[in-house]
């Protein structure tokens, strides 16, 4: 059920260059289940930013009733929301959408986690429902560079990591793509900006299975505006779609054109 | 005492508060949230004769106490609205609007036609203002004679009272609502969106992929406060109200400006329940003002 709520600010700290981790206690956590599924954050009270902000649930803790937010400080929105102090309330809307089908690993299965930058975040909550599935989970994190990597130690204690920058200033210079080349795994949950998920699904789709999150510009996030559609692989040019809100974000690669 | 009920063309009301076309889809959404019956109408989403897929995205873009959008009538067509979406609205005890749109005359005759037989559509609300699409749509939203000759054919086929929805698009809105009232309008609704654009900064391009696209929200409420102003006072027939309505307050000052019912679009998409919140509200501020029902607000600006 999508509820909202004034959620509670239980930590909010800058992990890497720009990254924030908000923590947040609210009653919705209980309704969070499935791992990629995102809230919508109204940043600020008032008419400026009016619209709320599509945000990744990196974290669910049903004991605390707390959930985690990892978000890079972008815009006028986030930029907001990385002020908000311990304490303060944030008010959200979820959880929303649809994430990414742990049951399509079998336990004992390989399932590699492909992230890049600020699509890591939905990737530790999927990990950890994966692992306690018993399924083997490889991180392939990317990021820009150094700074800007987060959560590697988390995503160590899970299972085999990664991790890539593009300027080679920390761990494999070069693309999430010239790791996974040399892996072997059953099943691939990936989220990142474009380029990435289209290599991933240029390349692996074919003979795996490949799940994919997408972002796309949103206004209400509930399925109601027709803001976020895509088109269907099969009907490239028609008129069936799907919205990534609500159907998604998380489609199997080669279910909507990228 | 409900200080809420009213009676328009083709619809009584529980209460004056809708959902806008287009900011509703057609109800599904929000019928997992509240129940619609509580809504004083639904106005659906524009339908067409055939489906429409819209605009490539980005297709929405924030701006400062507002939205831009070019969905671009995406819509499941006619056929598709007339047996899966109205069947499914009938279980809610509450009037649909059909939102009707068209590039050509023919289309809007023939989705008119067919839709306001449909038992649960009380009225049809035409939709001459989208600012969205290529062709049709805004020319009959901004010369006078053709949103006339239009409105006269299309209430010679439908079944039901006919609202023509306004542009704010126009040098002069009262010439637009005296033709449409010409041709036979039962009511007016206003204002659709008004037509924008913004760039992006790093790049100097469009955000939106259509790159112009209609502003809604609070930030255009002067604009239609000043409209439905002047156009009430031209024209004998009833306006629906809708452009940035957030809360009860809001509510009542459109009805001062002279609407006698109102529709709430992007203020769903803040808050999903901002309709049920507006008319849980509404009667205890009309109990402040000192008012015993809503229409005594109507028109209380005139002079
Ligand atoms: C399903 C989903 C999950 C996401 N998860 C995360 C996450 O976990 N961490 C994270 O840092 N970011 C995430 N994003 C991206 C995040 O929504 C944007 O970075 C954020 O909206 C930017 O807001 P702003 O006010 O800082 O930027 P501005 O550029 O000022 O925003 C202006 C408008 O554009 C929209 N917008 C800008 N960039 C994006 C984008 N990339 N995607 C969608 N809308 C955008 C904003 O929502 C706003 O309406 C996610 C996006 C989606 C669609
Ligand atoms: C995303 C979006 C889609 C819309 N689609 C339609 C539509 O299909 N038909 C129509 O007549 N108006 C449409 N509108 C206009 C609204 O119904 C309304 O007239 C306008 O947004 C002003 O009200 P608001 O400020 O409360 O949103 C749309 C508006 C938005 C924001
Ligand atoms: S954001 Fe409104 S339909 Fe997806």
């Amino acid at each position: 059920m999508i509820v909202n709520e004034n959620c509670t600010i239980v930590s909010q700290k800058e992990i890497a260059a720009n990254i924030y981790e908000l923590i947040l206690r609210g009653e919705l956590s209980a309704e969070m289940k499935e791992p990629g599924q995102f809230v919508h954050v109204k940043v600020a009270d008032g008419h400026d930013p009016l619209l709320r902000r599509p945000i990744s649930i990196a974290n669910i803790n049903h004991e605390k009733k707390e959930f985690t937010l990892i978000y890079r400080q972008e815009g006028r929105g986030t930029t907001l929301l990385s002020t908000k102090k311990e304490s303060e309330t944030v008010d959200i809307l979820g959880p929303l959408g649809h994430g990414f089908p742990i049951e399509e690993t079998e336990p004992g299965e390989t399932a590699l986690l492909v992230g890049g930058g600020i699509g890591v975040p939905p990737l530790y909550e999927l990990s950890q429902q994966l692992v306690s599935r018993g399924v083997k989970v490889i991180h392939v994190l990317g990021f820009q560079t150094k700074e800007a990597v987060f959560y590697e130690d988390k995503f160590m204690e899970l299972g085999q990591t990664f991790v890539t920058t593009v300027d080679g200033t920390y761990g494999t210079k070069g693309f999430v793509t010239d790791v996974m080349k040399d892996l072997s795994f059953d099943t691939i949950y990936s989220c990142g900006p474009k380029a990435m998920l289209k290599a991933v699904e240029a390349n692996y789709a074919a003979d795996k299975k490949v799940y994919l999150s997408l972002e796309e510009r949103m206004g209400c996030g509930i399925g109601a505006c027709f803001a976020c559609v895509c088109h269907t692989a099969d009907d490239p040019t028609g008129f069936s779609y799907k919205k990534v809100c609500t159907d998604g974000p998380v489609f199997r690669a080669g279910e909507v054109v990228l | 005492m409900n200080r809420l009920e009213i009676n328009l063309p083709g619809l009584h009301l529980k209460n004056p508060v809708m959902p806008a076309s287009g900011c509703f889809g057609f109800g599904r959404e929000f019928g997992s949230l509240y129940n619609l019956s509580d809504l004083g109408a639904i106005m659906i989403k524009a339908t067409t004769v055939e489906p429409r897929f819209g605009n490539p995205t980005p297709r929405v873009a924030e701006t400062s106490a507002g939205m831009l959008n070019a969905i671009g009538l995406q819509n499941p067509g006619l056929e598709k609205v007339l047996n899966e979406e109205l069947p499914w609205l009938a279980q809610y005890d509450v009037p649909i609007i059909a939102n009707v749109a068209g590039s050509t005359e023919e289309d809007y005759v023939e989705v008119a036609k067919r839709i306001s037989t449909a038992p649960n559509v009380h009225a049809l609300e035409l939709n001459i203002s989208c600012p969205n699409v290529k062709t049709g749509g805004i020319a009959f939203g901004t010369i006078p004679e053709v949103a006339k000759s239009l409105t006269k054919k299309v209430k010679e086929v439908s079944e039901v009272p006919v609202y023509v929805k306004l542009s704010p698009n126009v040098t002069n809105i009262v010439e637009m609502a005296k033709a449409v009232e010409d041709g036979g309008a039962d009511g007016l609704t206003m204002i659709n969106t008004l037509l924008g654009m913004r760039l992006d900064l790093k790049t100097g391009n469009p955000i939106l992929a259509n790159k112009t696209g209609g502003l809604s929200g609070p930030g255009i409420k002067p604009v239609a406060i000043r409209m439905i102003y002047e156009v009430s006072q031209q024209v004998s027939i009833p306006i629906i109200g809708m452009g940035g309505i957030e809360r009860a307050e809001d509510v009542i000052e459109f009805f001062y400006a002279g609407a006698s019912a109102v529709a709430v679009g992007t203020a769903n998409f803040v808050d999903p329940f901002a309709c049920p919140k507006i008319i849980k509200d509404l009667p205890e501020l009309l109990e402040q003002l000192g008012f015993d029902h809503i229409s005594e607000c109507t028109g209380r600006s005139w002079k």
